[in-house]
């Protein structure tokens, strides 16, 4: 199954403890392994842009379209047998200890 | 005739719901459509019985006949896949399954784990045992749930969509995840229970049912995992706090305490069960462990006098430590009040109140009052009740305090 991760900030993790793996170990082994097909970090909040086309009248407004203390900081697409497997890649990540992480299962259009 | 069939298909579906959708999943590798299966199977049991009979194996007629009617689903919607080759052939299969079979007991835990999987919200997670392991009718946990019969289906649905959209597995956990899994599993049977527990001396006997399923559903659990000593310390819990019931709520519906309880009133039988299992565990300090040995402490004693307080203070020490709750501490300031003395549990509550999240705990201040009551400080006990009443969640409960209220102003 394919999974985006989200990687989100969380205001309330205020962890002082050394992460248990760093961001360049966790992509080398989620790479290596065949089980990362991309991801990415994202520019802050600050340069988003949100579009909207409204009875054909375009919107563009400065921000994120959900105004929150939290914010995606980072996505990554897996691709691994089920939920448990996700989990288990996901709690892996630093993030998990320092932000959180938001796991959903992609939808094709078939 | 038409009653001993509806009491053999009542019978049939609390005890086979969960066989049938199991070895349904096992053959579709779909939850949804097994769980239709199922139902469809009861409701043509219903009129065929009737005519013909009941079955002597009426669980092998039931999954014979869900089986059939998967491969007629699976045939209508034109998907020839691997799924119904392997229904197929086991369709008209005149071996009738080993109950106790390996094969067998893995279905049904695999089922169990799957329904208590932590992706799914805790709501979706009790309601999917009750319909797929316990067999009640989605009427039935509506009702228990006091939620409408429509708002049930739709929780139900939307689990099972999670189920198979999110790819939650259909397995028993492996070894490094089964701690926190079977952790899982144990909290949902024991919500189960509280929930039916909190209803007994009142009314609601849909409510009351959901106490029995939990330890039905327990008892199933240990009979799955017959090593897995927390699972039994559950059962044992359960039985102990069950055994109870009848001497917890007077004739009016308003509470006993313990130590007020009418102790010939209590089961004795549930009791004797439950202190064999506990003296059978191998001490492990676990979370259902350490509730069910303070519950023996208390139901061991032949009057509340005579209660080993010193033995429950520890034992609320040691759970303290894996559950660091208020509540938990306030437990235990109650036991060293007990063992020590009011003094003693006062100075814990008092420390107990300068820690946060306890500001609208109605026990903190029910219980302050109650150790003031017991030190001969009527006034003080009474400002306590007054703040306890404000805060008390049900009718009984401020019932028992506006009662002990009175009796501080006369």
């Amino acid at each position: 199954m394919e999974y985006m991760l989200f990687i989100c900030t969380d205001s309330t993790a205020r962890t002082t403890e050394p992460p248990v793996h760093t961001i360049e170990e966790w992509v080398a082994e989620t790479t290596d392994g065949g089980t990362r097909r991309h991801g990415d970090r994202l520019r802050p909040a600050n340069d988003a842009t949100t579009v909207k086309l409204r009875g054909g009248r375009l919107s563009v407004t400065a921000g994120p379209f959900a105004e929150t203390t939290e914010w995606i900081a980072g996505y990554d697409v897996i691709e691994c047998g089920d939920l448990d497997a996700a989990i288990e890649i996901a709690a892996k990540h630093p993030m998990a200890q320092f932000g959180q992480i938001e796991i959903r299962p992609m939808w094709p259009i078939e | 005739m038409a009653d001993r069939v509806a009491d053999a298909i009542a019978r049939a579906s609390a005890e086979e719901t969960a066989r049938i959708i199991s070895t349904l999943i096992r053959m579709t590798g779909d939850f949804a459509l097994a769980e239709d299966c199922a139902q469809d199977a009861f409701v043509r049991a219903l009129s065929d019985w009737r005519k013909g009979g009941i079955p002597d194996n009426p669980g092998a007629w039931l999954t014979t006949v869900a089986k059939r009617r998967a491969i007629d689903l699976i045939r209508h919607a034109g998907a020839e896949d691997r799924a119904l080759r392997r229904v197929a052939v086991g369709a008209d299969d005149p071996v009738e399954p080993d109950p106790d079979s390996n094969a067998d007991i893995d279905d049904r835990l695999r089922l169990i784990f799957t329904c208590c999987h932590p992706a799914l919200p805790i709501d979706a997670r009790v309601a999917l045992t009750l319909r797929t392991v316990a067999g009640l009718t989605p009427a039935q946990i509506a009702r228990a749930f006091l939620v409408t019969e429509p708002a049930m289906d739709k929780r139900l649905v939307r689990a099972r969509a999670k189920i198979r959209h999110a790819g939650i597995p259909y397995r028993v956990p492996p070894p490094d995840l089964m701690p926190e899994r079977r952790d899982g599993v144990l909290a949902v049977l024991y919500l189960l229970f509280t929930e039916g527990y909190s209803a007994t001396g009142g009314g609601d006997l849909i409510r009351v049912s959901l106490l029995r399923e939990a330890i039905r559903l327990t008892r199933l659990l240990v009979e799955l995992m017959p090593d897995d000593g927390e699972v039994r310390a559950l059962l044992a819990l359960m039985l102990l706090h069950h055994a109870r019931s009848a001497a917890r709520t007077d004739a009016v519906g308003d509470v006993v305490t313990l130590e007020e309880q009418d102790r010939s009133l209590w089961d004795r039988d549930a009791i004797t069960e439950a202190l064999t299992i506990l003296q059978s565990l191998v001490p492990r300090a676990g979370r259902y462990e350490l509730q069910a040995r303070i519950a023996a402490c208390h139901l061991e004693a032949s009057d509340a006098a005579s209660t080993n307080f010193a033995r429950i203070a520890e034992l609320y020490d040691a759970l303290a430590f894996i559950d660091p709750s208020p509540v938990v501490e306030l437990n235990r300031a109650v036991a060293v009040a007990m063992s020590q003395g009011p003094e003693a549990g006062l100075r814990l509550i008092d420390a107990l109140v300068a820690s946060r999240g306890m500001e609208d705990y109605y026990l903190l201040p029910a219980t302050r009052a109650d150790l003031l009551r017991r030190m001969g400080r009527g006034t003080e006990a009474a400002t306590e009740y007054e703040k306890a009443l404000q805060l008390a969640p049900s009718e009984a409960e401020k019932r028992y305090l506006g009662k002990r209220l009175a009796e501080m102003r006369c």
